[in-house]
C-alpha cells in the first residue's frame, strides 16, 4: 500500500486530515460520480478506493488504512434492501458492529471511522458526509496515538 | 480402579475405540493423554484439574488415526465439539464421546446430538475474575484502555500458542502466514502484535465457545481470552445470540440488525 502524503499547505502549516474512503461500486461510487457531475464542492482530503460491495471490505483494509497514515475514514455502500447482490451490505453491517465494539475495547478510535448508506441518486448526500467527516477530524487531530504505534521504527520527539 | 478407567479398558480391549484421549497426571499439571492400548488405561485420570481443550485435537486426522476414537471431554471441551460439529467439521461416526459426572459416573453419549442435550441443561457461567477484569475495562476511557491494551500485547512475541491451543482455529493456512499481500507483519512488533489479535479475535466472532484456552496457553500471561468474550457479550446484546442458539454469528444476518452508528 502507498503511503499516503501529508497534504500540506506552503503557507501556514494547518493540520489537513487524511481521510480514506472504502465505498462501494454500485452506490456510493456512483453517487460521489454525481456530486462531481452535479458540479457539487466537497473537501479534497478523501481518497477513495471502489470495492465490488461492502460485503468485500475487509476489517484489515481498515486497519491498514489507519497504520499507512490516515487519520479518518469512510465506510460506505448501498441503503439496506438496495445492494447489487441482494445481502452484502446486511453481511457488511453485522460485521461493522462487531468490529466497532472490538475496537473500541482495545481503545481504537472509533469516532474516526463513519458509516454511511449513500446510493447512487444521493450526490449532494455524500458531499456533506465527505465535508462533516473532514471537520470531525480536523477536530480529532491526526491520529498520531495509532501511527506512534504503526512506525514504531521511527523515533519519536513529543 | 475408576469407572473411567474401567470404561477406557473395556472400550480398547473390545476394539470398540482404537484410543481415548483424556487426561493423565503430569509434572505439575495434569496433561493431554492419547491411551493406545489397554495396559496404559491405569494412567487415564479425570478432576476439576484437567483444563486442556481435548477438542483442539479432533481437527487434526494426522492425530486420530483411521479407526473410532473416545474423547473424554470436560463442559468446556464439549462446547468446543459443539460449535466444530454446527461448523461441520467433524464426522459422528469417527468419535465415541464420554464425560465424567460430579459423581464420578462416565457418561457415554451415542451422538452429538445427546451431548448437545447433556449440554444444554449447564449454564455458561463467565469467571468472576475475568468478568471483573472486563468490567474495569469498560470502566476506563478509551485512551486507558488503548494504554492497557499497548502495554499488555507489547510481551506478544507471536508464538502463536493461543492459536495452537484453539479448537476453533483449524484453519489450514492461517492468515497470518499469507504473504501476498502480508496482511501482518510476522515479526514481533506493537502494529502486527495489535492486527495478529485483532484478526483472531474478528475470525471468532460468534464462534468462541469461552473455554480460555488462548490465555491459559499464552506463556506471557496475557489475557487475550478477554477479546473475544467480550466480544460473545456484544454479540449476545447486539444479536440475541446465545452460545446454544446461534448460527455462525458473521454469516447471517438480520434486516432488523441496529444501525444507529450508520448516519
Amino acid at each position: 500500500m502507498i503511503k499516503l502524503e501529508v497534504i500540506m499547505d506552503d503557507n501556514k502549516i494547518e493540520f489537513e486530515p487524511r481521510i480514506v474512503a472504502f465505498v462501494c461500486n454500485w452506490c456510493t461510487y456512483a453517487g460521489a460520480d454525481l456530486t462531481g457531475t452535479s458540479r457539487l464542492k466537497y473537501a479534497s482530503n478523501v481518497k477513495i478506493v471502489r470495492f465490488p460491495c461492502t460485503g468485500r471490505i475487509d476489517f484489515m483494509l481498515i486497519l491498514k488504512a489507519f497504520a499507512n497514515g490516515a487519520d479518518g475514514i469512510i465506510v460506505s455502500g448501498c441503503h439496506p434492501n438496495d445492494c447489487h447482490y441482494t445481502s452484502g451490505n446486511f453481511h457488511a453491517r453485522r460485521r461493522w458492529i462487531v468490529f466497532r465494539n472490538l475496537l473500541n475495547f482495545l481503545g481504537i478510535d472509533i469516532a474516526r471511522i463513519r458509516y454511511s448508506w449513500v446510493s447512487a441518486a444521493e450526490g449532494a448526500k455524500w458531499a456533506d458526509l465527505v465535508n462533516n467527516t473532514v471537520a470531525d477530524i480536523r477536530e480529532l487531530g491526526p491520529y498520531t496515538e495509532y501511527q506512534k504505534v504503526a512506525n514504531y521504527m521511527e523515533e519519536h520527539h513529543d | 480402579m475408576t469407572k473411567l478407567v474401567e470404561k477406557a479398558a473395556s472400550l480398547l480391549r473390545e476394539g470398540a475405540v482404537i484410543k481415548v484421549i483424556g487426561y493423565e497426571e503430569g509434572s505439575n499439571k495434569t496433561r493431554p493423554f492419547f491411551c493406545e492400548k489397554a495396559e496404559d488405561v491405569e494412567r487415564l485420570i479425570y478432576n476439576g484439574r484437567c483444563t486442556n481443550n481435548l477438542a483442539v485435537y479432533l481437527t487434526k486426522p494426522e492425530l486420530l488415526g483411521s479407526g473410532k476414537v473416545a474423547v473424554v471431554a470436560t463442559v468446556p471441551t464439549m462446547r468446543s465439539i459443539a460449535q466444530l460439529v454446527k461448523e461441520n467439521q467433524l464426522k459422528e461416526e469417527k468419535f465415541l464421546l464420554l464425560t465424567v459426572t460430579k459423581e464420578d459416573e462416565v457418561v457415554e453419549f451415542s451422538g452429538f446430538k445427546e451431548m448437545n442435550d447433556y449440554l444444554a441443561d449447564i449454564q455458561l457461567v463467565i469467571d468472576t475474575k475475568e468478568q471483573e477484569l472486563i468490567n474495569k475495562l469498560d470502566g476506563m476511557n478509551r485512551e486507558q484502555r488503548w494504554a492497557f491494551w499497548q502495554q499488555e500485547l507489547s510481551s506478544c512475541f507471536k508464538c502463536y500458542a493461543c492459536r495452537a491451543a484453539c479448537p476453533l482455529c483449524y484453519c489450514s493456512r492461517c492468515v497470518v502466514e499469507v504473504n501476498a499481500p502480508q496482511w501482518i507483519e510476522p515479526w514481533a512488533s506493537p502494529l502486527g502484535n495489535m492486527e495478529w489479535h485483532i484478526n483472531r479475535a474478528m475470525h471468532l466472532a460468534g464462534r468462541c465457545t469461552g473455554c480460555g484456552a488462548c490465555s491459559d496457553a499464552c506463556p506471557l500471561g496475557i489475557p487475550i481470552h478477554l477479546l473475544t468474550h467480550k466480544m460473545m457479550e456484544d454479540i449476545d446484546r447486539d444479536f440475541g445470540a446465545t452460545f446454544n442458539n446461534s448460527g455462525n454469528v458473521l454469516s447471517t444476518y438480520k434486516v432488523e440488525d441496529k444501525e444507529d452508528f450508520i448516519r
